[in-house]
This record gives C-alpha cells, sequence and structure tokens, in this order.
C-alpha cells in the first residue's frame, strides 16, 4: 500500500491524529505526512472532516429521512444533472445514485418533519425529471459511519497480566 | 502442627508466587491508571466468532467433545499449520485441544519429567514455565537471553547450560515480554545442539500471527525437528480470544497420546463453545486478524519511538504486542521503577524481573492500548525520566 493510502485508512478511522503520531506510525518524516495531506486536500481527495454526533444525547431534536426518488435520465448526461441540482439544496445531506427498484436515494435533515414534508412536496417532487419519491423517516439511529451508538467502550481487562 | 496450611505440599509452597500479582494488587488500589501492563489484546473477539458461539447454543452443543477436541477443529488446525508453516499433523493422532496453551505446557511438563529432569528456559519469558517445570517435579535451568541479541536464544548460551540431565527446551518466540522472535536461520543455528542432546522442545507459538517482520518460523518446520517439538499454540493473541482458554498442542503421536492420556483424567475436553468458535475463527478470522495485527504494527511503531525519544534505550521488538525497555538510565532497579511511576504518573507497566532475574533493569510495556492512552503514558513517562536522571 503505499503512503497517501496508509495516511487515508488511518485519517478514515481518526481524523484527530497528529501528523507526529501518523509519522511515528509509518515510520517517515513529520513534513512528509503534512505534504501529504496537503497534497490530498488541494486534490480534493480529502473533502473535509466532520465529527460523530450522538445528537440525542444532548437532546437535540431533529429530523432526518431517505428519500428514495424515481427520475427520468436524460439525453447525454443521464441522472448526473438532475443530481447535481438535487446536491445544491442545502438541506440534503448526501445524494447516491442506486441500482434496484429506484434511482436516487437522497438524504435530507430538517428541524421538523413538517420541514422535510415540504422540501419533499416543492423542492423534490417539482423537478422536472422527478416521477415519484418515497420518504423514510429515520427513528433511531444505532450505528452511523462506524460508530455504534450507546456502546459502553469500557476496558474491562484486568488492569496488569502476564 | 495442626496448622491447615501444614497440609500444603512442600512443593509448592517453594514455588513463590509470580512477581506480576503483587504489582497487580498495587495498580487496582490507584486510581486513574493508564495500563501498559495487561498480556491481552485490546479488542474483544470479532463479532463474528460470537456470533458461531451463540449459534452453537442455540442448536444445543453444550455437550462433552472428544478428549482430543471435535474432529472438525482439529482438522481446522492442521490445515492452518500446513498453510502458515508448512507443517503436516494428522488430526486423528498427533493434534490435542486443550484449555489454553496453558494447559499444553502443564500436561507437557507432566508427561515428560522424570524427578529432578532439567527443563531449560530461555529468560526473560512468560511467568509460568519455570513453576510448570517444578510442579512437575522437574528443575528449571534459566538460560540467559540479552538485548543485545535482541533476546534470541543463541547456541552459545544454550550449550552453557545444557547438563546430562536436560530433558527439555521451551522456546517462545515471538516472546513476551521482550517482542523478540526467531527467524528460520537463528532456529536452524539450534538445531544440531538440540539434537545431540536428545532434548524436547516446547515450543509456544502463541504469539506467532503476531510477527511484524518476515513470516513467523517454526522450529517444527525443519529437518529432523517434528518429532522432537512439541507446538503449542491458540486463539487467544491472534483472535482475541483469551477469555475462551482454547489451545492445542502438535506432536508425535506417542507424546500426544499420553497428554491426552492426563488431559482426559483431568480436564475431559476443552468447554465446547470455545471449540465452535475457534472453529469459526480458522475458517473465516483472517480479515479481522489482519486488521488487528496491522493496528498493533502501527502502535508498536508509535510507541517504539515515543520510549526512545524520552530517552529509553529499547531494542526493536519484532513481534507479540510488548516493548522491553532498559530503565538502567534511571538508576532505578526495575520494581522501583514500575513502583514509582505508577505512584508519581499514574502509569502501569511491568518489572522485568517478573520474567526472570535477568529481566531486571527492564520494563515491560504492553502497546494493545489506545493511541490517545499510549501517547499519554509516553509525555508522563517522559516527565518521570525528566525527574528521575534520564540521560
Amino acid at each position: 500500500m503505499n503512503l497517501e493510502n496508509r495516511i487515508l485508512k488511518l485519517i478514515t478511522a481518526d481524523a484527530k491524529l497528529s501528523n507526529k503520531t501518523i509519522a511515528s506510525m509509518l515510520e517517515v518524516d513529520e513534513a512528509i505526512v503534512e505534504a501529504t495531506i496537503k497534497k490530498l486536500e488541494a486534490d480534493n481527495v480529502i473533502l473535509g472532516y466532520k465529527t460523530v454526533i450522538d445528537w440525542e444525547k444532548i437532546g437535540a431534536d431533529g429530523v432526518t429521512a431517505m428519500i428514495d426518488v424515481k427520475v427520468s435520465p436524460e439525453r447525454e448526461v443521464g441522472f448526473n444533472r438532475v443530481a447535481e441540482r438535487i446536491c445544491r439544496f442545502p438541506e440534503v445531506r448526501s445524494v447516491s445514485l442506486m441500482s434496484g427498484t429506484y434511482d436516487l436515494s437522497v438524504v435530507v435533515t430538517g428541524e421538523t418533519m413538517k420541514d422535510i414534508s415540504w422540501f419533499v412536496s416543492h423542492r423534490l417532487s417539482t423537478l422536472e425529471q422527478v416521477q415519484s419519491t418515497t420518504t423514510h423517516f429515520i427513528l433511531k439511529r444505532y450505528k452511523h459511519d462506524d460508530f455504534v451508538f450507546e456502546d459502553p467502550q469500557e476496558d474491562k481487562r484486568l488492569v496488569v497480566s502476564p | 502442627m495442626n496448622s491447615i496450611g501444614n497440609k500444603i505440599s512442600p512443593l509448592v509452597k517453594s514455588i513463590p508466587p509470580s512477581g506480576i500479582r503483587k504489582f497487580f494488587d498495587l495498580v487496582a488500589q490507584t486510581e486513574g491508571v493508564i495500563s501498559l501492563g495487561v498480556g491481552e489484546p485490546d479488542y474483544v473477539t470479532p463479532w463474528h466468532i460470537r456470533e458461531e458461539c451463540f449459534y452453537s447454543l442455540e442448536r444445543g452443543y453444550t455437550m462433552y467433545t472428544s478428549n482430543a477436541g471435535l474432529p472438525e477443529l482439529r482438522e481446522e488446525i492442521a490445515i492452518y499449520l500446513k498453510s502458515k508453516l508448512g507443517v503436516e499433523y494428522s488430526p486423528a493422532n498427533e493434534i490435542l485441544v486443550t484449555v489454553g496453551v496453558s494447559e499444553a505446557l502443564d500436561l507437557a511438563m507432566r508427561v515428560l519429567l522424570e524427578p529432578d529432569d532439567e527443563v531449560l528456559v530461555p529468560e526473560p519469558c512468560f511467568v509460568s514455565y519455570a513453576p510448570g517445570a517444578v510442579l512437575a517435579y522437574g528443575k528449571a535451568v534459566s538460560v540467559p537471553t540479552y538485548a543485545s541479541d535482541e533476546y534470541r536464544l543463541t547456541a552459545e548460551n544454550l550449550e552453557k547450560c545444557i547438563t546430562p540431565r536436560s530433558k527439555v527446551l521451551v522456546l517462545a518466540y515471538p516472546n513476551n515480554p521482550t517482542g523478540g522472535i526467531m527467524s528460520r536461520e537463528d532456529l536452524e543455528a539450534l538445531t544440531s545442539l538440540i539434537i545431540k542432546h536428545d532434548l524436547i522442545v516446547i515450543s509456544d507459538e502463541i504469539y506467532s500471527e503476531l510477527t511484524y517482520q518476515g513470516e513467523h518460523a517454526s522450529i517444527a518446520s525443519l529437518p529432523g525437528m517434528k518429532d522432537r517439538t512439541l507446538l503449542m499454540n491458540g486463539f487467544s493473541k491472534a483472535y482475541a480470544m483469551t477469555g475462551w482458554r482454547i489451545g492445542y498442542v502438535c506432536g508425535h503421536p506417542e507424546i500426544i497420546a499420553a497428554m491426552t492420556k492426563v488431559h482426559q483424567y483431568t480436564i475431559m475436553c476443552a468447554p465446547i463453545m470455545g471449540q465452535k468458535a475457534a472453529i469459526e475463527a480458522l475458517r473465516h478470522g483472517e480479515t479481522e486478524m489482519r486488521r488487528m495485527v496491522d493496528d498493533y504494527n502501527n502502535r508498536r511503531k508509535l510507541i517504539l519511538s515515543g520510549l526512545r525519544s524520552i530517552g529509553l534505550d529499547c531494542f526493536e521488538p519484532r513481534g507479540a504486542f510488548y516493548c522491553f525497555p532498559s530503565i538502567t538510565s534511571s538508576g532505578l532497579n526495575s520494581e522501583e521503577f514500575c513502583e514509582k511511576l505508577l505512584l508519581e504518573e499514574q502509569v502501569a507497566v511491568v518489572p522485568g524481573n517478573a520474567f526472570g532475574s535477568n529481566g531486571n533493569g527492564h520494563i515491560r510495556c504492553c502497546y494493545a492500548a489506545s493511541v490517545t492512552n499510549l501517547e499519554k503514558a509516553i509525555e508522563r513517562m517522559g516527565n518521570f525520566l525528566q525527574r528521575h536522571g534520564a540521560k
């Protein structure tokens, strides 16, 4: 595995690893780690860094829905143009082209269910390529981006053992 | 004279309690400790292995197995050893499934030793070999290994310790506590001596998968060595299955039969739940295991550069999950160092002399700990050394 991949593998699991730690783990100079990450950022391989948060723990409300969208592909551009249009709405968290019975999977967040239904009826369904939508509201999260919610991670090992 | 204590066998009384036990009590009483004193993975057993155990319980696998262990497990062990080491063992009569390598060690000593037979034990090493020999009425002879040899056993040092009563040699590589490994060439250098003195080798290879440079080599794979080697391994370290207590021993059918006889009368069989889980580990556990080993390797490099950066002299460990730095620059002996470090900086490491007298002047640091804790521990040890005369 080349250095870029090795660095990406480490920071995918933990974005907060310092360049110094990464350098020690991969036995390269800290300056090389720094330069490699800068290059990956400049090349848009690394798009950004976010935090995984259990918002429920601090009582923050909010609603997330996964919307299955059937669209009519367009000549020459297929699904790309409509997907790009949907991406531009700030309430849209992610957009993916899917195999199977529908075409685009769109994840949307809002403060209330009403926000989301308004988005679907006024923004999404009104796009001329959109044929139909099916909205699924997320009721509870158990695992997200590798993190299991409510998973006590305490070390159960004996403090000293042979 | 009526004291209950007098009923206890003098042989058992003669064995000192493990040096680790004393230190464990001290650590357990201290708050906020970062422990690099453990001897096991910081992972829990991969989910698919646990899941297979649940499934076997649901289907009612709660009975005894044959003494030697489930035939499917012995077959998987044979396949595994052939593919990893190129050594062929017959599942029918050359493999015995045990309650961890610990039971296999105990059986081997009991089966092989007559009173006062000598067991050559390269030190520093895991704590059980010498007491195991003594409990089987044998005598443990310490064979020193040195940091300058990267804790390999050399023919020269071995030969100095061989006597007409020498019967068994223990080889435990990758090594706990030093992290030292023995390459195929290193092992080849020992075989003529072993054959000349007609020794049986107990090869404890429990850390074999945790080898970070080259491939693990087993002495059993060398010419003329298979029949005189008892190859021991298990699932604890590679598959993060310490609490399941499943190990195995492979060797000459006559020795395995004798070990099975003792095992039959003392243990009957290893627990079936663990055996079922072990089958799953061997069939489908390679990917998860490689992921864990890669992760240990990252942390190995992190702790090694950290220990060196705070002024501790440390040879590069190429196996297991321990570093074994010298702490002589502090002017303290191992026990003083560990006690003071625990009380002053709340970092637990294990005194090197717990693993044999020539471990003194060293400490064992286990890097099966989170990156955050490793970095914090290094920082605290750095502070400690500032006060205690680091170079």
